[in-house]
C-alpha cells in the first residue's frame, strides 16, 4: 500500500471513529444510521456532479457560474426524457441540456472573449427561464404534471447485494462501537442504492484519471495553467476550453438528473435551491482536486440530510464538529503551524462549549453549513488553496507573441 | 471617429441585443406551438391603468438594484450578494420600523438609515474578506446570499408575527405608511412615494461618478488596477469603501415598497430583484442613463407578461428567457463592439502615422 492511500485509510478510520464517539456520547443512533448515510450519498451526488463540473471548466481555466442554470436545465431535461423513453435517456436527455448550457458559455466565454463571471450569470438566468417556460408549456398536458412539476417518474434501477447488506444491516443494529458504524456504511453502499447514485461516484474517478492520466488531460489542463504555452506546443486550445465546457455543462445536467430522478419523485420548478453553488463550493473546498471535492461534496450531502432527521442529531453534530476541528489543529500545530492550529483550535473548543450549554439547535443552522465551512476555508486557509494559475483570465488566440 | 459613427457604434450593441433576443423568444414560441404575432402584439399592446402604475414602481426598485450593481461593476468588482444584501437589510428596517420606537417621517428615515447600514455591513463582509485574506468576492457573496436568506429566514420564524400558515413582521403603523401618487382610480394602485429614491440614486451615481475624486478613483481602478496603483490610489480602500457602497444603496432596493404598500417584511417580499439589478446593470452599461432604459424595459416586459395569461396559451415565464438572452447577447455585442472600435482606431492612428502617398512612391 503506498504512503498516500495509506493516509486515507487513517483519515477514514479517524472519521468513523469521531462518529462512533458521539454517537455513544450522545446516544444520537441516527448520526450514523444506514438510512442517514444512504440519504447522505443521494444527497451529495447532485453536489458532487455540479463539483465536477466546476472542476472540468476550471481545470482548463474557464470559471463556470452557470452551473446552477445548467442544472435547472438538467432537472427539466431528466423529466422530459424519462416520460417518454425511460430513464436511463433521461440521464443521457439531462446531460444533453446541460451541456447546451455549457455550450452557450462556450460561446461567449471562449468564442467572443465575455467575462466569464458576467456570461455565467446570464446563463443562469436563461437556465431558470427556459426550464419554468418550458415546464409551464408542456407538462400540464402530461400525466401527473402540472405547470409546475411532473411527478410519478420512473427512477434508475435499485440494486442490493443480498448476503453482504443483509449481514451488514444486522450489525449495524447491534450499535456496537466502531464495529457497527462501518457496517452501517456497508450496509448504505449495498442495500437498495441506486445505481445513478454508484455510476456518479465511478465518474468521479473516471475524472480524476482522465485529467491527470491522460495525454488529453494533461493538455486539457495545461490551457488552465498557461494558455499562451499550451498554444506554443501546437495545442488547440479553443477546442479544449470548448470540450471542458461542454462536458462541465453536461455533468451539472446530470446532476439534475440525479435531484429529480433519485433524491426526489420528480421534476419542480425550483428545485435545485442553489446546489449548483454549492457544488461550485465544494470543489474551492476540495481545492480544485477530485478527491477534496468528493469530501467536500459528501460532507455538505451529510448537513443536508441531517436537517431533515431530527433536532437531537443536529445538535450532536457540534460534539462531531469540535471534534473534527480539534483533531485539524492538532494535525497542524504538529506540522508546525501555530498560529492557524490555535484559531481552529479556539473555533473547536468554542463548538464544544455550544454543545455543553445548549440542548439543542435551530435546524436552520445546519443549511447554511455548506457556505459557513467554504467562506471558514477560503479564509482561513486561502494560501493554501492553488487554483488553475489562468483559471478566469481571459485568452485570445495568437496572444502568444 | 466623427461623432454620429460614434453614437452608432454605442447603439448598436443594444440594438443587436434586442433583435436576437426577440429573434430567440419568436423561436421558442413557435417550437412550443404558440403564435409569435399575437404574442407579440399582446405584449405590446398599450398597458392597462394598474400595470402603467405596477411598471413604474417596478422601474423605480429595479433601478435601485442595478445602480448598486453598478457601482462595483464600475471598478471591476463583482457584487453577486445584491441579494442577501438587501435580504437582511428589507428585515432589519421593517423589524425596526414595525416595532414602532418613533413616529412619522422619522421613523421611516431612520428605518432608511438602518437599511443601508445592513446592506453595507453584510457587502462589508466580502469587502473585508477579499482585502485581508484575498477572498475572490464572487464566491464570498454567493455563498453570504444563501447565509442571509436562511438567517432572516429563521428570524423571522423565530420572532416574526405568526398568522395562520404565514409570518411576518409587525405591520408598520399608519403614521410610517408613505402615501403615493395615485394617476387613475384608486383600485389601479399608486405609485409609490419612494419611487422618488431612485431618482436620488440615480442623480447621486451619476455626480458621484462624473464630479467627483471618488468616482475617478473608481473609474480608473475598473479600468486598469496597474494605472490607478501607480496614480496613488489605494486599491485596497477602494474595495472596501465600494463594497460599502454598493451595500447600502442595495439596502434601499425594497424600501419603496415596504413603506409604499407592503407594510412588512414576509409573504410579500420580492425575491431575486438582486439579480435582476445584476442583469439590469449590465444591460445598460453600467452607465446611469443606460441603466434607466434597461430597468424601464425589464419592467415593461414582466409586467406586462403577466397580463398575458389573459390573452393567449403562452404562459408570462417565456419573457424569462426574453430578459436572460437579451443580457447574454448585450455582452456578447459590447465585446465584439469593443473590438471592432479598437481595430479602427488602430486603422485611423497607422493611417495617420504613415508617410505621405507621394514620398512613398518615390
Amino acid at each position: 500500500m503506498s504512503r498516500f492511500s495509506r493516509s486515507w485509510m487513517l483519515v477514514a478510520v479517524g472519521i468513523i471513529a469521531a462518529f462512533s464517539v458521539v454517537r455513544l456520547v450522545t446516544g444520537a443512533d441516527q448520526i450514523s444510521s444506514t438510512g442517514t448515510l444512504r440519504a447522505a450519498l443521494v444527497a451529495a451526488c447532485p453536489i458532487l456532479m455540479a463539483g465536477l463540473g466546476g472542476l472540468w471548466a476550471e481545470r482548463a481555466g474557464v470559471v463556470n457560474i452557470g452551473l446552477e442554470g445548467q442544472m435547472i436545465l438538467g432537472t427539466w431535461g431528466a423529466a422530459f426524457f424519462t416520460y417518454h423513453y425511460g430513464p436511463w435517456v433521461g440521464v443521457v436527455g439531462a446531460a444533453l441540456l446541460g451541456a447546451l448550457g455549457g455550450l452557450l458559455h462556450a460561446i461567449a466565454t471562449v468564442t467572443f472573449g465575455v467575462d466569464h463571471i458576467v456570461s455565467g450569470v446570464a446563463i443562469n438566468l436563461i437556465g431558470a427561464g427556459a426550464a419554468t417556460f418550458l415546464a409551464e408549456a408542456i407538462f400540464p398536458d402530461l400525466e401527473g404534471g402540472g405547470p409546475r412539476q411532473l411527478i410519478g417518474l420512473d427512477t434508475p434501477t435499485k440494486i442490493t447485494i443480498p448476503g453482504v447488506s443483509d449481514a451488514a444491516l444486522a450489525i449495524a443494529d447491534k450499535h456496537w462501537f466502531f464495529v457497527s458504524d462501518l457496517a452501517a456504511f456497508v450496509g448504505a453502499l449495498t442495500t437498495g442504492m441506486s445505481t445513478l447514485v454508484i455510476a456518479i461516484f465511478l465518474a468521479v474517478a473516471l475524472s480524476a484519471w482522465v485529467l491527470w492520466r491522460t495525454r488529453f488531460g494533461l493538455r486539457l489542463r495545461s490551457c488552465g495553467e498557461n494558455p499562451q504555452a499550451a498554444e506554443t506546443l501546437g495545442v488547440d486550445v479553443y477546442r479544449y476550453k470548448y470540450v471542458a465546457v461542454l462536458i462541465s455543462g453536461a455533468c451539472a445536467g446530470i446532476g439534475g438528473a440525479s435531484l429529480a430522478l433519485v433524491s426526489s419523485s420528480g421534476f419542480n420548478t425550483g428545485q435545485t435551491g442553489g446546489r449548483g453553488y454549492i457544488g461550485l463550493a465544494s470543489m474551492i473546498f476540495g481545492n480544485w482536486t477530485p478527491g477534496g471535492l468528493l469530501s467536500g461534496a459528501v460532507l455538505f450531502g451529510y448537513t443536508d440530510v441531517l436537517r431533515l432527521r431530527d433536532s437531537h442529531a443536529v445538535h450532536a453534530l457540534l460534539l462531531l464538529v469540535a471534534i473534527g476541528l480539534l483533531a485539524y489543529a492538532a494535525l497542524r500545530y504538529w506540522r508546525g503551524q501555530r498560529r492557524l492550529a490555535l484559531v481552529v483550535a479556539a473555533a473547536g473548543a468554542a463548538f464544544l462549549l455550544w454543545f455543553s450549554l445548549t440542548d439543542t439547535v435551530p435546524r436552520e443552522f445546519t443549511s447554511m453549513t455548506p457556505y459557513l465551512t467554504t467562506l471558514l476555508v477560503l479564509a482561513l486557509g486561502a494560501q493554501r488553496l492553488r487554483m488553475p494559475a489562468a483559471d478566469g483570465k481571459p485568452y485570445r488566440k495568437g496572444s502568444a507573441g | 471617429m466623427s461623432a454620429l459613427r460614434s453614437v452608432g457604434l454605442a447603439l448598436l450593441a443594444p440594438l443587436i441585443a434586442v433583435v436576437v433576443s426577440v429573434l430567440a423568444t419568436t423561436i421558442v414560441i413557435a417550437a412550443a406551438g404558440g403564435a409569435p404575432g399575437d404574442f407579440w402584439s399582446a405584449l405590446f399592446s398599450n398597458p392597462l391603468p394598474r400595470v402603467r402604475v405596477n411598471i413604474v414602481n417596478q422601474t423605480a426598485i429595479i433601478y435601485i438594484a442595478a445602480v448598486a450593481a453598478a457601482i462595483g461593476f464600475r471598478m471591476g468588482l463583482f457584487n453577486i450578494g445584491l441579494e442577501g444584501q438587501y435580504t437582511v437589510a428589507s428585515f432589519a428596517a421593517a423589524s425596526f420600523a414595525g416595532a414602532a420606537y418613533l413616529s412619522g417621517f422619522a421613523n421611516v428615515a431612520v428605518a432608511l438609515v438602518i437599511a443601508m447600514a445592513a446592506g453595507a455591513a453584510w457587502a462589508g463582509i466580502a469587502g473585508v474578506l477579499k482585502t485581508t485574506r484575498g477572498v475572490s468576492e464572487v464566491i464570498s457573496t454567493i455563498m453570504l446570499n444563501s447565509i442571509a436568506i436562511t438567517l432572516v429566514g429563521y428570524l423571522l420564524n423565530r420572532y416574526g408575527v405568526h398568522e395562520g400558515n404565514s409570518v411576518h413582521t409587525k405591520y408598520l403603523e399608519g403614521s410610517s405608511t408613505l402615501t403615493g401618487y395615485t394617476p387613475y382610480d384608486t383600485r389601479d394602485g399608486q405609485v409609490w412615494a419612494l419611487s422618488l429614491l431612485a431618482v436620488v440614486v440615480g442623480v447621486g451615481f451619476w455626480v458621484l461618478l462624473t464630479k467627483t475624486r471618488f468616482g475617478f478613483d473608481l473609474r480608473a481602478s475598473g479600468q486598469s488596477e496597474s494605472a490607478a496603483l501607480a496614480s496613488g490610489i489605494n486599491p485596497k480602500r477602494m474595495i472596501i469603501v465600494s463594497m460599502l457602497l454598493s451595500g447600502a444603496v442595495a439596502g434601499l432596493i425594497w424600501m419603496p415598497a415596504l413603506f409604499g404598500g407592503a407594510r412588512s417584511y414576509g409573504t410579500s417580499f420580492q425575491v431575486g430583484l438582486g439579480f435582476t439589478g445584476i442583469a439590469v446593470a449590465l444591460l445598460g452599461r453600467n452607465r446611469p442613463l443606460g441603466i434607466a432604459f434597461g430597468a424601464l424595459l425589464f419592467a415593461f416586459l414582466t409586467a406586462q407578461s403577466n397580463t398575458l395569461t389573459f390573452n393567449s396559451d403562452i404562459p408570462p415565464s417565456i419573457i424569462q428567457i426574453t430578459q436572460g438572452v437579451a443580457v447574454l447577447a448585450v455582452v456578447i455585442a459590447y465585446e465584439v463592439v469593443r473590438r471592432y472600435r479598437l481595430r479602427l482606431e488602430q486603422h485611423t492612428v497607422a493611417r495617420e502615422l504613415a508617410p505621405p502617398e507621394k514620398e512613398a512612391s518615390a
